[in-house]
């Protein structure tokens, strides 16, 4: 391609944006619009998967002891639990060092918990891995009835929900999306639409003097890659900042809750947000420069 | 150079504008396609240019068939081919310079080949005083002579002129014949459909008639009407 050829298709094109500013503005909103709500809906169905696979790997059960359980109990029982077959892993915790990791959970607000040292309310503990997630079920319910057993805790359900969740917001995520991203193409071809009907006149001198479709064809086609790109350019922004704060602001409150952060997930995605826009963009123009090219 | 062999030309909607039409047009030759209205004038002129595509028969542009030729091709035959229409169809945006560049523009032609070749045609049409006037502020037959340096910039072997005198004045009118006549010494090959009798009279060259679709008469040096 020449380099004249290149500097007429984005004269031209930047001159039709400007044409139809109103039009133009509102591509790049909705745009912009469709790919925040599709970007939200990745990190949400990114940390769902996230969280649930976390979830899933510390599925444990935790045998806490009654109050006065002698050293002999409790070896005794680790003895019991090592040789049952389904167990693959037996830790036990006493209860100083549950208040310290309590304390490391709740990080720089772990203040809260000061004091508590001199009356422990946690009991000791063994924390139970079984080889496999259906085991766990019933191998806590046998536990129950263990003498010195107070009480069996597991996470009943919470990783089969977070699945659940992270599939229903995937489901949706992709519907709207799908959804949105029909209205930008539409709208981007509305846009391109009443910018190659303001020149029809000036497509059709093209073609009889000579032009072939594509130099017809290319600044449209940018026309309608300028405004996805611009339009993408505010989500990316948007969900990047967006997504940061939220996630500075988590770690504050909620720090066991465990968020993406790792910036070769996020920044892909971003530009995957990107090249997205500019392929509606692309779409959107094509479909309305074809039907005037045939001259 | 251009060959029309049993061309037949249906419109979608069933109007058959031409019938079988055979015609034979050398290199240089300069002829006028006279008829009354409606007799398929445009038509044939569109069928050389491709705007639209035979029904029946078979059409040769400079060695290569025009109706059988691949879509992506067209704009390179185009370019071979210099169009004035009556009504100038020139850019109201553009100034007289601009207009003209925008035939080589649109060939991807180079600021430097623009800036050299487009001050000769404007003066060739003797319109070097116009150049950066807009469309709007001439008058019609300078308008037609912008519509001509813009046909004749890229060096088009065939000019196809489609009633081009339409909107003119007759002295306008001889202006642009002269200009025509210059041009076709130079070896340019023009075809010209026309209502305007006097110049076709006054002319002398080859003459072919159309009538409802059909070659009534082809002559050279002929009048606009054959005399009984
Ligand atoms: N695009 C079209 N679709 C359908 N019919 C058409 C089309 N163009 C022309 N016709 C018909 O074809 C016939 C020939 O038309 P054409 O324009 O070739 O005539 P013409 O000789 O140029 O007439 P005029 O002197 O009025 O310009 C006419 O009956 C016209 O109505
Ligand atoms: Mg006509």
């Amino acid at each position: 391609m020449r380099l004249n050829a290149i500097k007429y298709y984005f004269r031209e094109a930047f001159r039709a944006i400007f044409r139809n500013s109103w039009l133009s503005l509102a591509s790049v909103g909705v745009v912009a619009v469709s790919l925040l709500i599709l970007g939200c809906s990745l990190l949400l169905v990114l940390n769902a998967g996230n969280i649930a696979a976390n979830l899933e790997s510390s599925v444990e059960i935790s045998v806490f002891l009654a109050d006065g359980t002698t050293t002999g109990q409790i070896l005794d029982m680790g003895n019991r639990l090592q040789a049952m077959p389904e167990v693959a892993q037996v830790e036990f915790v006493n209860k100083r060092q549950a208040l310290e990791e309590m304390k490391n959970n709740f990080g720089d607000k772990k203040d809260i918990l000061a004091g508590l040292e001199e009356k422990n309310p946690l009991p000791d503990a063994f924390r139970v891995k079984t080889h496999t997630v259906d085991q766990v079920a019933p191998l806590a319910s046998r536990l129950e009835s263990f003498a010195g057993v107070e009480q069996v805790r597991y996470g009943q359900g919470i990783v089969e929900k977070l699945m659940e969740l992270s599939r229903w917001v995937r489901a949706a995520g992709v519907g709207t999306m799908v959804f949105l991203g029909v209205a930008s193409v539409f709208l981007i071809a509305t846009t391109i639409r009443l910018s190659v009907f303001a020149r029809r006149k000036e497509i059709g001198i093209m073609k009889f003097l000579g032009a072939t479709n594509w130099f017809v064809r290319f600044p449209f086609l940018l026309e309608g890659m300028f405004l996805g790109l611009a339009g993408s350019l505010l989500a990316a922004t948007a969900v990047y900042f967006g997504y940061y704060s939220l996630v500075g602001n988590f770690q504050l409150s909620l720090p066991f809750m465990q968020l993406i952060t790792d910036r070769n997930v996020i920044i892909p995605m971003l530009e995957g947000l990107l090249v997205l826009g500019l392929a509606i963009g692309a779409v959107g123009s094509l479909i309305s420069v074809r039907k005037f090219l045939k001259v | 150079m251009i060959r029309l062999q049993n061309v037949t030309k249906i419109y979608h909607n069933g109007v058959k504008a031409l019938t079988d039409v055979t015609l034979y047009i050398r290199k240089g030759e300069f002829v006028f396609l006279v008829g009354s209205s409606g007799a398929g004038k445009s038509t044939l002129t569109k069928l050389i240019y491709r705007e639209e595509t035979p029904s029946r028969g078979q059409i040769v542009f400079d060695g290569k068939s025009v109706s059988r030729m691949r879509p992506g091709l067209v704009p390179y035959m185009r370019r071979k081919i210099g169009m004035v229409f009556q009504d100038f169809r020139l850019l109201p945006q553009k100034t007289v310079t601009e207009n003209v560049a925008f035939a080589l523009e649109v060939t991807g032609a180079s600021k430097r080949e623009i800036k050299r070749a487009v001050p000769i045609v404007l003066k060739m049409v003797g319109l070097t005083g116009k150049a950066d006037s807009y469309p709007d502020y001439l008058s019609g037959g300078e308008q037609q002579r912008v519509s001509v340096a813009r046909a004749i910039v890229n060096n088009p072997i065939l000019i196809i002129a489609d009633e081009p005198t339409g909107n003119l004045d007759p002295e306008t009118s001889w202006d642009l014949m002269k200009l025509f006549l210059d041009i076709n010494r130079r070896g340019t090959t023009i075809v010209m459909a026309t209502h305007a009798w006097d110049i076709v009279d006054a002319m002398k060259k080859r003459v072919v008639e159309l009538s409802c679709g059909k070659i009534v008469r082809d002559e050279q040096g002929g009048a606009y009407r054959h005399e009984a």
